[in-house]
């Protein structure tokens, strides 16, 4: 017996209340250092002279540009993968076929490549000394160090966000509910349209949400194509970059600042899709 | 509209789920697909309703050859084992579904489909309940929307996976008979699929037992129960003792010794006997074993007998006795059946 | 949809029949977008390599600086997982197992750096732990960024969540039965744990750390700001990639490139090897 019998009662499977306070802070401890700390410290530096120089960090032409730059690369790349996304979850879910495991790791593979490697893919198959490059830049078409190479690079990271997320829950919904629709009558877009849509939205957010945010934050892939051409090619994380280079530290952070709102908005609004879907997945099947 | 099945045929992979299945369904019959787990007949129902494809045979819809019919053409009602309920469309919206996704030259309005779907809720029995979602309703309650949601496409047939596989057995009895006088209302030819012996006998006009993606018998209750046509039948239904006999010159061997009854023939073969069909004997010739236990079962006494003749195993059999009859543990008893069946070989 | 009423038995089939509509042009649309994102570009890296020939290629690798940059990237990654999958897992103990208060925030939290762009969080560690940091200062004259620990502190940032997240939900299905099994017969806690718990978490902590460590590998953004970037001393691989395409040596670069990846697809090998391992084991993921 490892305890008198005079103490409470603990449960055999459980630490000691101690053991337990220890543990607690110990961990809290990890947490402030590698997560908590460096988040305040963007919005400690980014304020650190006041609101008035972080605004004006914010709204110089070269910041609002890399915003706006941001922002498009993000519409465009976003809603490719999700219409990807939702094709190769519905072939994956729906149909058994051969070859189908091999077709998840290879969607899986841009999650395994450096970002840095996804953007010199698209420099040796674009860049001046490719085959393709020259072709396209006599007529008149950039994509490296242009905003084509940017999204390319970009839809490259964030390419399996939508298609990871519903995959399984599509798989775990199965066909039944597809039959029941199609036996009434329904043809294949009605069925897709009033059956399964409903059935994935809030999977389908949950994938969007991320691969919306690593769109927007996505740095070594979008730094090898960009070329840094400020107020032209430059995403709000690369305007980070130079700014932090250039030793302007308050602007950098305050742009900076925004991205980790960015993040923390993904954050709660992923918190409340599980919290809302998991309550869904478990009231779940009937 | 009469159902016809030709020579139907389905692999799964190298696997014959069903092999060479022929039936007639005629119009406004209601049939029951029984079988243990494995015999096909859910296959056979999905292949009806065109959720799958036969790799070979014909199935024919009145004279029309719907084999090649997706399954929307097929305007059949199919009814989901798991009901297949669609969870965030109200009761009422998921009746309604079948003709909200018609197109729109014979799309109903929708003052329409809503009156058509209170009358299917009111035949269903669940009124007042189409602003309510599937997971608040009970699992009988679900499965009466998922038949009023069938009906409300007006199929040409309907068919019923397993209809009350999900519920307890009282709701089940219920149903069952609620299921029956729904048919007799409407009239529709509906096929249902069960593994449960008593659903099909009771409420089927004809079951057709099936095994190993075959069709073993068709025919009606007393067809089935009294003059099974194989010995799967007659020991999948109901109750049965199996033992192996030896014909000889019109007598029954069993073990060597003859048993007192008289079949025509010669050779070996497998008799079949229902415990309720045996009478005690003290003849010389009949079954003889130890009673080795004895149990009450509602109006009759059920007797476990260990019969054996010198030198060879013993069978176990479980015969009906008489309630008054002096049976005790232990002691030797003698019988025979009156009513039998021998398959040969 | 009327295809296969009639087809003969064992012909080969890309898919087995199915009533549902779609799959010609969802697979279609799925495997074209495939390969023009990723195949063709990947493929293009592997043609240019070899392009290279076998002494080039082999030149590059044995070039002192790219062995160096291999050796700081593949070193502080597996420092940094290590650290994770011992803290890690403690944070998913408390997460799963514990009850107290903020637990949900810190839960949400734990997210963070999947969500944060990479460049943020470069920046926020290295004024952190840089000499003016409020943790850098505290440690001088011993200095923590701009050094290989700088770079260690930056992948265990990357690297939590996958720990976490791939423990916690394993640690949630335990079943505390088996521990209180090990209670009645006669185990302390800390028997119980070393005995019961972890060999049950064992597949997962390896498959937490795999997933840190191919992450840490590849890592760019937060790293090349608290590195100090070094050669020889604290420059990781991807960054000699970005270097030698600055200076348009594109052989250099690709050269690299393809040995990062090589690795890359035998960590992924490897991870879902642990994987297949774990569901024959224990039946789970």
């Amino acid at each position: 017996m490892s305890e008198p019998s005079h103490i409470k009662f603990r449960n055999p499977a459980d630490e000691r209340p101690l053991a337990k306070v220890l543990l607690i802070a110990l961990s809290l401890a990890f947490l402030v250092f590698f997560l908590f700390l460096p988040l305040v410290s963007v919005f400690v530096e980014a304020f650190r002279k006041g609101w008035e120089e972080y605004y004006e960090a914010l709204v110089e032409p070269d910041a609002v540009a890399a915003i706006r730059l941001t922002l498009t690369v993000a519409a465009i790349a976003v809603p490719l993968n999700l219409l990807f996304g939702l094709c190769a979850a519905w072939a994956i879910a729906k149909f058994e076929f051969r070859g189908k495991s091999f077709l998840i790791t290879l969607i899986d593979l841009p999650f395994s490549i450096s970002p840095v490697i996804s953007g010199l893919v698209y420099v040796l198959l674009f860049g001046s000394n490719s085959v393709l490059g020259p072709i396209l830049k006599s007529h008149g078409i950039e994509i490296l160090f242009a905003v084509p190479g940017i999204v390319l690079a970009t839809i490259f990271v964030t390419f399996p966000f939508v298609a990871r997320e519903l995959i399984p829950l599509m798989q775990d919904q199965g066909t039944g509910d597809e039959e029941a629709a199609l036996s009434l009558g329904a043809s294949g877009w009605q069925t897709f349209w009033f059956v399964t849509l409903p059935n994935i939205k809030w999977g389908l957010l949950y994938g969007v949400l991320l691969c919306n945010a690593r769109a927007m934050g996505e740095f070594g892939a979008v730094s090898v194509v960009s070329g840094h051409i400020r107020g032209l090619t430059n995403t709000m994380p690369l305007h980070v970059e130079i700014l932090y280079n250039e030793y302007n530290f308050v602007a950098a952070f305050a742009v900076a600042s925004l991205l980790a709102l960015l993040a923390l908005v993904t954050l709660a609004l992923k918190t409340i899709l599980e919290l809302r879907f998991g309550a869904g997945a478990a009231g779940g099947r009937h | 509209m009469d159902v016809k099945i030709n020579n139907i045929r389905k692999e799964f992979g190298r696997f014959p789920a069903l092999n060479d299945v022929s039936l007639k369904i005629a119009s406004g019959e209601l049939i029951a697909l029984l079988g243990p787990s494995g015999s096909g007949k859910t296959t056979l129902l999905r292949l009806i309703a065109g959720l799958d494809f036969p790799t070979a045979g014909q199935i024919f819809f009145g004279d029309e050859d719907a084999s090649h019919h997706s399954v929307q053409e097929r305007n059949v009602g199919f009814v989901f084992q798991s009901y297949a309920l669609f969870r965030h469309m109200t009761v009422a919206e998921n009746i309604g579904f079948g003709l909200k996704v018609r197109p729109a030259s014979t799309r109903p309005a929708k003052a329409e489909i809503r009156r058509r779907v209170s009358e299917l809720l009111d035949m269903v029995q669940l009124s007042g309940l189409e602003k309510r979602y599937p997971n608040q309703l009970s699992g009988g309650q679900r499965q009466r929307v998922a038949l009023a949601r069938a009906m409300a496409i007006e199929p040409r047939i309907l068919l019923l996976d397993e209809p009350f596989g999900a519920l307890d057995a009282k709701v089940r009895k219920e149903l069952r008979r609620w299921l029956r006088e729904f048919h007799d209302r409407t009239g529709h030819t509906t096929v249902f699929v069960t593994h449960d012996q008593e659903e099909a006998l009771e409420l089927a006009d004809r079951v057709v037992v099936m095994s190993q993606g075959k069709i073993e018998q068709v025919g009606s209750a007393d067809d089935v129960y009294d003059r099974p046509s194989s010995p799967f039948v007659f020991s999948f239904i109901g109750e049965s003792t199996q033992l192996p006999v030896e014909l000889k010159s019109g007598t029954v061997l069993f073990q060597g010794e003859p048993l007192g009854i008289t079949e025509a023939g010669e050779g070996p073969g497998q008799m079949f006997f229902r415990p309720e069909d045996v009478e005690l004997s003290q003849a010389y010739d009949a079954l003889s074993g130890k009673v080795t236990a004895c149990r009450r079962l509602a109006g009759t006494r059920i007797a476990e007998i260990d019969i054996a003749n010198h030198g060879h195993a013993p069978y176990h059999v479980e015969i009906e006795v008489p309630l008054h009859a002096p049976v005790e543990l232990g002691s030797d008893i003698r019988f025979r059946p009156t009513r039998w069946k021998i398959f040969r070989g | 949809m009327t295809h296969s009423a009639t087809a003969s038995t064992a012909r080969w089939r890309l898919k087995q029949p199915s009533i549902i509509p779609g799959f010609g042009m969802t697979l279609g649309f799925s495997l074209a977008y495939l390969s023009l994102i990723i195949l063709i570009p990947v493929a293009g890296l592997l043609w240019r390599t070899a392009g290279l020939g076998w002494g080039g290629f082999f030149a590059v690798l044995t070039d002192y600086r790219t062995l160096r940059a291999l050796y700081i990237s593949f070193g502080t990654a597996f420092l940094a997982a290590i650290v994770n999958v011992v803290f890690g897992t403690l944070v998913a103990w408390i997460l799963s197992r514990y009850n107290f208060p903020g637990r949900r925030l810190i839960d949400a939290m734990v997210d963070l750096p999947f969500a944060l762009p990479t460049a943020v969080a470069g920046i926020a560690l290295a004024a952190l732990y840089g000499p003016n940091g409020w943790i850098g200062s505290f440690f001088m004259p011993f200095r923590i960024a701009f050094t290989p620990l700088g770079i260690v502190v930056a992948l265990i940032f990357i690297g939590l969540p996958f720990v976490v997240r791939t423990v916690q939900p394993v640690m949630e299905e335990l079943d505390r039965e088996m521990e209180e099994a090990a209670a009645t017969l006669g185990a302390n806690r800390l028997q119980t744990i070393v005995s019961i718990v972890l060999p049950a978490l064992t597949p997962a902590l390896l498959t937490g750390f795999a997933l840190a460590f191919a992450r840490g590998v590849g890592e760019y953004g937060s790293v090349v700001f608290i590195a100090g970037n070094i050669p020889y001393v604290s420059e990781i691989a991807p960054l000699l990639i970005v270097i030698r395409l600055e200076e348009f040596n594109y052989a250099g670069a690709t050269a690299v490139a393809t040995i990062m990846l090589i690795i890359s697809f035998v960590m992924l090998f490897v991870i879902n090897f642990i994987q297949a391992w774990s569901r024959r084991r224990y039946g789970n993921g």
